[in-house]
């Protein structure tokens, strides 16, 4: 798969990443030897191969439902880039 | 030309758990902003979900309450997009494999008849945060105390035609995850929302229309407001030769009109994939059993029930059964007074209801106790007092003036029963009021609510109207 | 003294030949002297080392010491340290000082060791050499204009050159072993879920797992008995009993099969590297083992499926990192937009964002299914292929890496050619599967390692094995010159 300037650029979006004119070509470039070394992949049949997302098939442990966490807004906001009356800041954000 | 609507809802309701979905974080409402949001809402690197148990055995709960297939094996999975109030960069959702399948909740409209409608499925998510838009500087604040709080998505068919049967599913919905206590239901707090997907077309298309999906409809009225406004706005723009396009659309409550959020082509890729930090959820059939022990009767089973056991009418029964504290209330009255069930449910539906409305009190809250309207009934039924007189004693019993039996002897509010008391008041008004009585026997049948008027008056209302009734005819027709 | 393995120090600790505190001392010199032209730590917690060396002393004295009471020790900079910067080799969390720790890094405090500090390593452990990490590639001990490896190249430079006596690691396509062939140490990648990734900063959750780098398989036993274990607060982790590492280290090898895939021994694996594998493997016949060809007939495909599951995850991973509430934040962002992708596109550097963009890619609406869905399926195939292969062998064992460590800046322009460096190791992540790297030889001066890979917890066999081999050679035992 080639991937064109404005598939770069798409992608950069949806990632939220910067992308100078530049980078979108030399992305493109690089992008489309990565995705087509991959491609090797489809060489191979997989028809009634079940797809795996872990490698063990164990299923999902759960906690009992129970408050184990005390406040610690102090601690974690010392580390934030920009607080104000215990929220975080951000430019505005328009409802969307 | 002859349009149909069609309308599909997914509701949202909070699972009330003690902590998050994925954390150990408190989820009470109105804490103060980040004061419960863990390292785990809060998305810090290296940190990791861990499954609340009791949010599966809710879901499972919901669907047993709507008979839906619960999926012997459900999967999380991340829906990837950026906001503020979305401390991850996603939120972790089902989407292929949701816990609860197809199922389906009767629900009852306006002119009585009831309408099946479906349930597509139902999956478990994470709630976001809150964005405040308070000025701050120019820059909006982030409370993320909600985020991680457990939700139940709940997705019907395209099976309602008006925004009337969509409010009635809603409210069936609404009833049944209070009835299952899964939900508070509260939806001022926000724990029980719903957006819409509206479309219009010709009632002789089979295919559907465009749809658009409202969001922002946070009571029931507005539900209705915003559909039938969205209605409007979709055959206009069809009737002038437009085209609907497929697009979220924003209700404005105080404008009552609905406007364009983002058009399908702004609409988010959401890249979902299976969280790798979850592992499949297995529900086994103990877990089903477990939680069938445990359901409470159900608004239409206790309505069935309702009808057959205490004789009532589906109005009343339907009124009975909005709640399960009142509907559990009502039960309790009819048994310990052993009065009849109608006599209950209109004292409960007429008299507590609206004095309980008018306090802006829930059942729960009631100042009246059972015992207490219990034994009122009893002295109705027992003739101790007329229904009329019990009215002034539950506003002494809604006061908290005492004990039912205490307010009608400090009141002298027992009826008058002995018929030669009766007897000698009734000459006496008749003696009293010749000429009405010379109107009467010429025919004027009318004036008897006359003497009934002055003989309850002369008495303080305490007479037992039947015997009343009685005597005066018989003295009427000399 | 320093040159000595941890359970040496351990004894020595005991004997009171030497306090924790005058252990400490020498492993800070060491790293004060050496470190400037290594570049294996990113943060030396001196005073923390020393008062925590104090404390395991008088631990110590009251009677109350472990195995590793005392014993000075390095982070990986993945774990997360409660006060303590945790960068993961970015920019992005270059100012972040952890509010927690990871519970590896409880499992170890709560064993008395003593952190010296927080190892270098590729950003966000995206990396096979160690040069995409913000602070600067990390030196081969063994010859400075060469690479480490990577990701954890920091912790395997700095055992090798004797500045801690090990350190944590983390593996998610062979960071862990990659790293500790490269430098001429032992480094185990444990079965996914015998260590919590609970605070261990994800690249990709499905395949990382933490272990331990130290010189000699005894070490990682002993690590190991502090590391292992089921963590609640990590869903992946298996709660499996935890064994004493250590006592099944001499166990005989008598009767052992070895599997040698084919598909190791093929084209791009160096001559020399060969040699030295094939003479490692002659020494486990002298002990007793019997050898067998075997296949994995689709380790080739291992690649192209990790380059589409490894960056998938990790995509997803480090969208948390947006300027809100921790880490980078561009300077006077206009609007959200602004900041998210100012703050994200400086904090991340060139590696990491390739892997975001191929992930973000490879999910996207469209070609899920050709690339997201068919790597699974892949990883389906390469999980029988192992499955098969044990039916008939106990261990399986070949070439770490291809090569020894290759130039600094060799491969820096041609991503394919560094993702093919880890062309032995990724299988094993992708089947969950225990591995292990241990020193086999030296092909031009520099080390070769040889993998060991083993069933679903049968890390206690891949630890006897090397050990076995670790008593009848001494690769394990060089020190790099001028360290």
């Amino acid at each position: 798969m080639s991937l064109t300037a404005t598939d770069v650029k798409k992608i950069a979006h949806l990632a939220r990443l910067n992308m100078s004119e530049n980078d979108v070509a030399a992305y493109a470039e690089q992008l489309s030897k990565i995705m087509q070394f991959v491609e090797q992949m489809n060489e191979t049949d997989t028809t009634g191969i079940e797809p795996i997302a872990h490698s063990f098939d164990i299923s999902q442990r759960m906690r009992p439902d129970e408050v184990t966490e005390t406040d610690q807004r102090a601690a974690f906001q010392a580390i934030a880039p920009q607080v104000e009356a215990g929220l975080y800041l951000v430019p505005q954000v328009i409802e969307g | 030309m002859e349009w149909e609507t069609v309308i599909g809802l997914e509701i949202h309701a909070q699972l009330r758990t003690k902590s998050k979905i994925f954390s150990g974080a408190a989820t009470e409402y109105g804490a103060e902003p980040n004061t419960q949001a863990c390292a785990v809402d809060l998305a810090f690197p290296g940190v990791l979900p861990v499954l609340n148990e009791e949010v599966v055995r809710m879901a499972i709960k919901f669907g047993l309450g709507v008979s839906a297939e619960i999926s012997p094996k459900s999967v999380f999975a991340r829906k990837n997009y950026f906001y503020p109030d979305l401390p991850k960069g996603y939120q972790i959702s089902q989407f292929e494999l949701p816990i609860v399948g197809k199922g389906h909740i009767e629900v009852q409209l306006e002119d009585g008849t009831f309408k099946r409608i479906n349930i597509t499925r139902a999956h478990l998510e994470e709630d976001a945060g809150k964005s405040l838009h308070e000025d701050f500087h120019g820059l909006s604040g982030i409370d993320l105390n909600r985020a991680g709080t457990p939700l139940l998505e709940i997705v019907s068919e395209p099976d309602m035609r008006s925004a009337k049967e969509a409010v009635a599913y809603l409210k069936a919905i609404h009833s049944l995850v209070r009835y299952l206590e899964i939900c508070d239901g509260n939806m001022q707090e926000g724990s029980f929302r719903c957006d819409a997907n509206v479309s219009v077309r010709r009632k002789s298309d089979s295919k559907l229309g465009t749809r658009c999906e409202l969001k922002n409809i946070n009571s029931f009225r507005y539900v209705e407001r915003a559909i039938n406004y969205e209605v409007e706005r979709q055959i206009s723009v069809i009737e002038a030769g437009g085209t609907i396009s497929q697009e979220t659309r924003l209700y404005d409550p105080d404008k009552n009109e609905t406007r364009t959020m983002r058009s399908k082509e702004e609409a988010n890729d959401y890249r979902y994939f299976p969280d790798p930090d979850l592992l499949p959820l297995v529900v086994t059939n103990s877990m089903i059993l477990a939680v069938q022990d445990d359901m409470p009767e159900l608004p239409g089973q206790k309505r069935e029930r309702f009808m057959t056991q205490y004789a009532l009418t589906a109005y009343d029964a339907d009124l009975l059964v909005t709640s399960r504290a009142l509907a559990m209330y009502f039960e309790t009255v009819v048994k310990e007074s052993k009065a009849q069930p109608k006599l209950t449910a209109n004292w409960i539906m007429g008299d507590l209801s609206g004095a309980l409305n008018k306090a802006n009190l829930d059942i729960t809250e009631s100042p009246v106790a059972t015992t207490q309207l219990a034994k009122l009934l009893q002295r109705i039924e027992d003739n101790t007092i007329s229904g009329k007189i019990a009215k002034t004693v539950f506003e002494a019993m809604w006061n908290n003036e005492g004990d039912v039996d205490e307010i009608i002897d400090k009141q002298g509010l027992k009826q008058v029963t002995d018929s030669g008391a009766i007897e000698s008041l009734v000459a006496k008004i008749i003696a009293d009021n010749p000429e009405q009585v010379a109107d009467y026997r010429s025919g004027k049948d009318k004036l008897f609510g006359f003497f009934v008027g002055q003989a309850m008056k002369a008495s303080g209302g305490k007479l037992n109207p039947q015997q009343l009734n009685q005597l005066l005819k018989e003295k009427l027709a000399g | 003294m320093v040159y000595k393995t941890i359970a040496e120090l351990s004894q020595d600790l005991a004997n009171k030949k030497i306090s924790s505190v005058e252990l400490t001392q020498q492993f800070l010199d060491r790293i004060e002297r050496f470190d400037k032209s290594l570049n294996s730590f990113i943060t030396v917690t001196a005073d923390q080392a020393l008062a925590e060396a104090k404390n395991a002393d008088a631990q110590r004295a009251k009677g109350e010491a472990g195995p590793l009471t005392g014993i000075p020790f390095a982070q990986k900079d993945i774990f997360c340290t409660q006060g303590v910067k945790t960068s993961c080799g970015s920019k992005m969390l270059d100012n972040y000082i952890s509010p927690y720790d990871a519970t590896v890094v409880k499992q170890f405090k709560k064993a008395g060791t003593v952190l010296l500090g927080k190892t270098n390593m590729d950003e966000f452990a995206m990396g096979s050499s160690n040069e995409t990490s913000y602070y600067g590639p990390v030196k081969n001990p063994w010859n400075l204009e060469t690479v480490a490896g990577g990701s954890s190249g920091g912790s395997a430079a700095a055992v090798a050159a004797y500045l801690t006596p090990a350190a944590t690691g983390t593996d998610t396509g062979g960071s862990i072993r990659q790293p500790a062939s490269l430098c001429g140490i032992s480094g185990l990648k444990p079965t996914y879920g015998r260590v919590s990734r609970y605070g261990m900063i994800a690249y990709a959750s499905s395949l990382d797992q933490g272990g331990p780098m130290a010189r000699t398989a005894e070490d990682i036993a002993l690590l190991m008995n502090t590391m292992a274990g089921f963590d609640t607060n990590d869903s992946t982790s298996i709660d499996y009993p935890v064994p004493d590492y250590t006592s099944t280290l001499n166990d005989s090898m008598k009767g052992l099969r070895i599997g040698l895939p084919k598909e190791f021994f093929g084209a791009g694996l160096e001559k020399g590297v060969e040699e030295a594998i094939q003479a490692a493997i002659k020494e486990y016949e002298k002990l007793g083992a019997t050898i067998h060809e075997i296949s994995l007939p689709h380790s080739a495909l291992s690649i192209p499926a990790y380059y589409v599951i490894a960056p998938a995850e990790c995509s997803s991973n480090l969208a948390r990192y947006d300027g809100v509430r921790f880490g980078h934040r561009c300077k006077e962002p206009k609007d959200l937009e602004d900041l998210y992708k100012r703050s994200r596109s400086e904090g991340f550097g060139p590696e990491v964002t390739r892997r975001i963009m191929i992930g973000t890619y490879a999910l996207s609406a469209g070609y899920y299914d050709a690339y997201y869905l068919k790597a699974q399926k892949i990883r389906g195939l390469i999980r029988e292929d192992f499955s098969n292969a044990f039916d008939n062998v106990d261990v399986i064992m070949g070439p770490t890496s291809p090569t020894p460590a290759f130039k600094i800046g060799a491969k820096t322009d041609d991503p394919i050619s560094m993702y093919l460096s880890d062309i032995y190791t990724i299988a094993v992540n992708l089947a969950g599967l225990p591995g292990m790297s241990i020193p086999a030889g030296f092909v031009s001066d520099l080390p070769v390692g040889l993998q060991l890979i083993g069933d679903i917890f049968q890390e206690p066999r891949l630890l006897n094995i090397a050990h076995s081999y670790q008593k009848v050679t001494d690769w394990h035992t060089r020190i790099p010159k001028g360290f």
